[in-house]
């Protein structure tokens, strides 16, 4: 309606020309009007939490309206904890396995179910519904049943910390494959056919097809993905939590338990509560762990942002 | 044009209410402070109930006291060890809790800046002995409102069927009265437990949250508090341990004499061991007071229906001191304190509550029957709880209850510790060595942790 108007502008007259112009400047207004809910809750919801939190990881603190500045101290303190280190480690042992092995499984499930074979939609929805459960009950599904089996062999999952970190995988394989699996669906069937019967033409095998025309037209699934299960895994909370807890744990010289499935935001809602000292340096792990997470994430866009190809 | 002005009107308006809302938000919290001695029929009540056994009756209990003063009372119960982190939550909040509880002199370091000073309130007047008051220097921070107590529970039918048979070399209940006899008893139905139509002597003894704090605290307190005692002292930035081997003696009793495999442990949960007992597949059950209404059915939620005749109560016997004249293990953990920061109204209110739920008949009658309390107030009634009154018939025999000393463990995360160490010495994937290293090393870490600064 408005490019209509515009485009009739030269044959009006004037004074029907000065009431479209005030009709563009109150769209203006409205749109601002508009996108204030949204923004005011941005701002409650989101930027004004994020400065606070990383004001209080400077401060001591019992509730946030009460805090005292302190300085660098909870970052020496964070840096000092051995449980946090630990768990910085297992996370990215944990991220490095889940990220490959959720890919592989999703393009893999993806591909399968594009071949056209019947009963793909069947599948496609059963493969995506573990996504909608929620990570505490699927945390103690899974559970009750690695338990299940461990029992058989006097074990536990909380007791062995390679059964706790196998489990965990298992668990966010299962989950997060099949949401992979529709945005890889959705990659597969973007790549036209043509390019596929250019291909064939120019005498291209199977594997040439795959790596020379599907993979590179793929990139910008293959990118989200990534980032998705990257992001997720090094973010792992609830799972962590209802799975194992973070057991087994190992004494350390100094008395205090070191946990070996431990994920890092589980070690940092841990410190959090530790003692009444301990707010502000769970504060400043999470502040760590945030600049952490963000630096992976957009190396890894990066690298795979340039593979991506023009249509 | 028509509709768009009405597009215009109604965005305005929307816009116009937002700010007026939040603008309202910020306005709230200006309002606290001013008057003195509040008024408490203006005010409100907010409390932050820490025992979930008990969230069903308090909700009963302040219906009741809002249809006879009017006065709003708000009841919200924490999830089972979730209530640090619920109260940390709910304190940051412009409706703050006005009542809430602490735990002890550890817990009590963790909220003093929050607490008013309860010295000169009616409350405190009422107490039965002061020393149920959680004192810092002059102020009193906290006022205990319930005395707990708990042992080693016993199934009364199924241990007089072992004194009755042949294969018993402990042929009185009341010849239990020292660890060796507890031993001897419980190694003797471990090995008759067909015999006796049980899985076990000792109900698991779980080490998942909802009941490992039986083992990591509770169970933990015998050994501190030899320790204190000898040394004469009532906390410590430095525990030594001294009883530590009977701490594993016990313990070694309840996961060999128990219904259940060590590595089952890990997954054994607080009702696990509830029904095993409740239901007779197991003789002995470390519990206390608070278990009764489960066990008897007297909880709405129970279906078991255990009667007052089967039940008895053992001292946790270790095998240090003298053990014939040890009593149960009674204390309290439970501290009320009132918010500082609420509004005078409120505040006044709050006392208000606090003083009408041990002084009323109401209130007491409650306290007494529905959650199964013995609160150390004047106007307390007597409560029916069997372990409650089992606990009076010692002392009033010359038995020395043991004090709950575990409100001085250095942190939460210290008992978290210890717990994860037993379970995985029951397992038999850890050492006792490192159930000793958290207990004594990671003691001093954590008291230093928790103290610095």
């Amino acid at each position: 309606m408005f490019g209509k108007g515009a485009a009739s502008l030269p044959f009006l007259v004037k004074k029907e020309r000065q009431m479209i112009m005030f009709k563009k400047r109150a769209r203006k207004i409205y749109s601002l009007i508009f996108v204030l809910p949204t923004l005011a809750a941005f701002i409650i919801g989101f930027v004004y939490p994020f400065f606070n939190g990383i004001y209080l990881s400077f401060c001591k603190f019992k509730t946030t309206s009460n805090a005292t500045f302190v300085g660098f101290d909870n970052y020496i303190q964070a840096f000092q904890n051995e449980g946090f280190l630990r768990s910085f480690w297992f996370t990215a042992l944990f991220v490095v396995v889940s990220v490959i092995l959720i890919n592989l499984i999703a393009f893999f499930v993806a591909y399968v179910l594009t071949l056209g074979i019947r009963g793909s939609n069947v599948f496609r929805t059963i493969f995506f519904m573990p996504n909608l459960v929620g990570g505490i009950i699927l945390g103690y599904i899974w559970q009750l049943i690695f338990n299940g089996i461990l029992q058989n062999f006097g074990s536990n999952i909380e007791l062995d910390a390679t059964y706790g970190f196998w489990g965990l995988v298992i668990l966010m394989c299962w989950q997060q494959a099949g949401y992979m699996m529709i945005i890889y669906i959705a990659g597969f069937q973007s790549v036209p056919a043509d390019l596929y019967e250019a291909a064939r033409i120019d005498g291209a095998g199977k594997k040439q097809v795959l790596t020379s025309v599907t993979l590179p037209m793929m990139m910008p699934s293959i990118t989200i993905c990534t980032f998705l299960t990257l992001t997720n895994s090094f973010k792992l909370f609830d799972q962590n939590l209802a799975l194992t807890n973070g057991a087994p744990g190992v004494v350390s010289s100094s008395g205090t338990m070191v946990y070996q499935t431990e994920m890092m935001a589980l070690n940092i809602y841990k410190t959090f509560y530790a003692n009444q000292n301990s707010r502000g340096v769970g504060q400043a792990e999470g502040v760590i762990f945030f600049v952490l997470v963000v630096v992976i994430a957009l190396a890894q866009l990066y690298f795979t942002r340039r593979k991506e190809v023009q249509q | 044009m028509k509709r768009k002005n009405v597009t215009r009107v109604a965005a305005l308006t929307l816009a116009g209410l937002m700010a007026a809302g939040s603008l309202a938000g910020c306005g709230e919290s200006s309002s606290q402070g001013g008057s003195t001695g509040g008024d408490a029929k203006k005010g409100k009540v907010y409390y932050l109930n820490f025992k979930p056994e008990q969230d069903a009756a308090w909700q009963d209990l302040a219906a009741k006291y809002t249809e006879e003063t009017g006065v709003q009372v708000t009841v919200k119960t924490a999830a089972e060890g979730t209530y640090e982190q619920t109260l940390t939550a709910e304190m940051d909040k412009s409706e703050a809790p006005t009542l809430f509880q602490v735990n002890g002199p550890v817990g009590l370091a963790n909220w003093k800046d929050y607490c008013e000073d309860l010295s000169k309130s009616d409350i405190y007047s009422q107490l039965t002995s002061q020393d149920y008051g959680l004192k810092d220097g002059d102020a009193v921070y906290g006022v205990g409102y319930v005395i707990e107590t708990y042992g080693i529970i016993y199934n009364k039918t199924l241990l007089q069927k072992y004194c009755d048979s042949d294969f018993a070399t402990v042929k009185s209940i009341d010849e239990i009265n020292s660890f060796e006899k507890l031993k001897t008893v419980a190694d003797e139905i471990q090995a008759n437990k067909e015999a006796l139509g049980v899985d076990g002597a000792f109900t698991s003894a779980g080490m998942e949250a909802s009941s490992d704090w039986r083992f990591k605290t509770h169970l933990a307190n015998l050994p501190i508090y030899f320790e204190y005692k000898d040394e004469g002292i009532s906390s410590t930035d430095a525990i030594k341990g001294t009883y530590l081997d009977n701490y594993k003696n016990i313990f070694d009793l309840y996961i060999t004499d128990s219904t259940c495999k060590g590595s089952d442990l890990a997954n054994k949960t607080g009702s696990d061991a509830e029904t095993e007992f409740a239901t007779g597949k197991a003789v002995f059950y470390q519990n206390g007071t608070w278990e009764y209404g489960m066990l008897t059915g007297k909880d709405p939620k129970s279906t078991f229906e255990m009667t007052d005749d089967q039940l008895g109560m053992l001292p946790v016997y270790i095998g240090v001191g003298d053990e014939a004249k040890q009593g149960l293990c009674t204390g309290c953990e439970n501290y009320w304190c009132v918010n500082k920061d609420a509004s005078e109204d409120d505040k006044a209110a709050t006392l208000d509550f606090m003083n009408w739920c041990v002084t009323s008949e109401v209130g007491t009658t409650a306290l007494a029957d529905d959650m199964g309390f013995v609160i150390p107030f004047k106007a307390a009634k007597e409560a029916t709880n069997v372990f409650v009154k089992l606990d009076n018939e010692l002392t009033a025999n010359g038995k020395t209850p043991v004090s709950w000393n575990f409100t001085t463990m250095p942190s939460e995360n210290w008992k978290n510790g210890v717990g994860t160490a037993l379970t995985q010495y029951a397992a038999g994937t850890g050492e006792w060595d490192d159930v000793v290293k958290a207990f004594v090393d990671g003691w001093k870490t954590e008291y230093a942790a928790a103290n610095a600064g």
